[in-house]
């Protein structure tokens, strides 16, 4: 059963898709595998999502799942299950802020 | 018929502007990747269809983009949509066009070292964006980067791997750098025409550095600098330099703005003195030198470091004729009153037309044109995000 995630309008438009995007991704569904199946499918997000250097969630992106902040969990926490169902969508989000 | 094609940066996108040779009619073309902080685009001169665009965002980290039109269709470079994921033909891991990370190998004698916070705090180098690329003048391939916190990165791949010159980095300064009011950033390289071996590249504010061996060392050329604001105003390091320029016919002369004061080396930046002259106020950022001659050069004067808009609410460019110190005001066609907006560094440049073309954007979104060496003005582009670079391809 697909994943499907939800992308920031500019990753969408780096990436050449539209809001959602649905991904096969191992069992158990964790943020960690959900992000590297995105990075796989779509190279050009390598980098934008997760810093190269650090390793880690761009400090102004958030992940959400069935309305749950994932920001702030360890990458390796199981995501409830209506995710791995592709029921619920994996959503990336850009903190609000001006500019 | 020659063509002129311009490549604007700006806070919310990128922009093209061409025209036929007499520089009175443009076509303006984009925004391409319109909400991104475009620092700066550049064509190769080896293959003036080849551009290359540091695309960045706060959020979303850096991204570069390389065109093989001339701006209609852009890639990163290595990841086309809908390629399988793995491997380029050339054998680079896709999704490391975007990867600039410092080099930490004990091999370049270069581990990551501390530089300056504003407050002379030791900070960790951290890499932020890219702020200047420079295309080789031979190889399409080969491009450099100045990278935010200062370091110089190159591809040879046509931009889908980037790896650090750690020589600059660690010839033995860098814990003396410090930011710039706008980050401390590598914003100036200059190659060589004649001499692959030899770059110039600056620092804000560290100050301006040479390399003689293709960027494996490189040393501090500041002498004849002097910085009231920083503690020791001679300093070997420490001098706030906004921008060089060298003209290709006379490339170990060169020009600098500084934070304060415009500077001229006759010794490839042994030494410097300074050329101000009657400028009316010597603060500025931008520096250009005329296309077909190595001595008129152009600055643009702006108040003062706290106080970043002309003086008196007058634009004006200024234009020595002979390599400083004697300046004429050039005021047709520019703002005379009530004009506030400052000129950032990267965003003057000239075209080899003859007569020569000279080129500058705005923080307020206009980009000027002088099509007959800065006598008069025309904005060719009034209502654009802030202007972050202007580069200027003459194309046959």
């Amino acid at each position: 059963m697909p994943v499907h995630v939800v992308l920031p309008y500019q990753l969408q438009t780096l990436a050449g898709t539209g809001r959602e995007v649905e991904l096969e991704v191992p069992s158990p569904v964790t943020p960690r595998a959900i992000l590297e199946a995105l990075e796989a499918r779509y190279p050009m997000l390598r980098g934008a999502v997760i810093d190269h250097a650090a390793g880690e969630r761009r400090p102004r992106l958030r992940f959400f799942a069935c309305q749950e902040d994932y920001s702030h969990e360890p990458v390796d926490t199981p995501l409830p299950d209506a995710v791995a169902r592709g029921e619920e969508a994996f959503v990336i989000v850009g903190a609000i802020s001006g500019g | 018929m020659n063509k002129v094609r311009v490549l604007a940066g700006t806070r919310k996108g990128a922009f093209i502007l061409t025209s036929d040779g007499k520089r009175q009619r443009w076509k303006i073309d984009g925004p391409f990747f319109g909400g991104w902080e475009i620092y700066h685009l550049a064509g190769s001169p080896a293959d003036p269809d080849r551009l290359y665009a540091s695309q960045s965002s706060a959020w979303f980290g850096q991204i570069i983009q390389r065109s093989k039109d001339g701006g209609r269709s852009w890639e990163q470079p290595g990841n086309t949509s809908g390629e399988e994921p793995g491997m380029t033909p050339e054998g680079t891991l896709r999704g490391e066009s975007n990867k600039f990370v410092y080099d930490t190998s004990s091999e370049s004698g270069a581990p990551l070292s501390e530089h300056q916070w504003y407050d002379g705090k030791p900070t960790p180098w951290e890499f932020k964006r890219v702020w200047h690329l420079e295309p080789s003048a031979s190889d399409p391939d080969t491009v450099y980067a100045g990278v935010e916190d200062a370091a110089l990165f190159r591809t040879t791949d046509g931009g889908e791997s980037w790896h650090e010159l750690a020589g600059l980095r660690g010839h033995g300064t860098g814990p003396l750098w410090q930011p710039g009011a706008g980050g401390m950033c590598l914003h100036t390289i200059m190659l060589h025409p004649a001499n692959p071996e030899r770059m110039y590249i600056a620092i804000s504010a560290a100050g301006a550095f040479r390399t003689d061996d293709g960027g494996r060392s490189w040393k501090p050329i500041n002498k004849g600098l002097h910085s009231e604001y920083i503690p020791n105003p001679t300093a070997e390091v420490g001098h706030c330099v906004h921008r060089l320029a060298m003209h290709p016919a006379r490339p170990d002369v060169l020009y600098m703005q500084k934070h304060w004061d415009v500077m001229r080396s006759d010794d490839a930046g042994d030494n410097w003195y300074e050329v101000s002259g009657n400028l009316p106020t010597d603060f500025g950022f931008v520096i250009d030198v005329h296309a077909h001659d190595p001595d008129t050069i152009y600055v643009v004067p702006i108040k003062s470091d706290s106080e970043h808009y002309p003086p008196d609410g007058r634009l004006r460019v200024y234009r020595s004729r002979n390599g400083g110190n004697a300046w004429e005001a050039l005021r047709k066609g520019l703002p005379q009153r009530n004009c506030y907006v400052n000129i950032l560094r990267d965003a003057m440049a000239v075209d080899s037309l003859d007569d020569c073309g000279v080129y500058f954007g705005t923080t307020g979104g206009q980009i000027y044109c002088s099509p007959d060496s800065g006598d008069s003005w025309k904005a060719i582009a009034r209502h654009l995000p802030p202007v972050l670079s202007v580069e200027v391809q003459t194309l046959a």
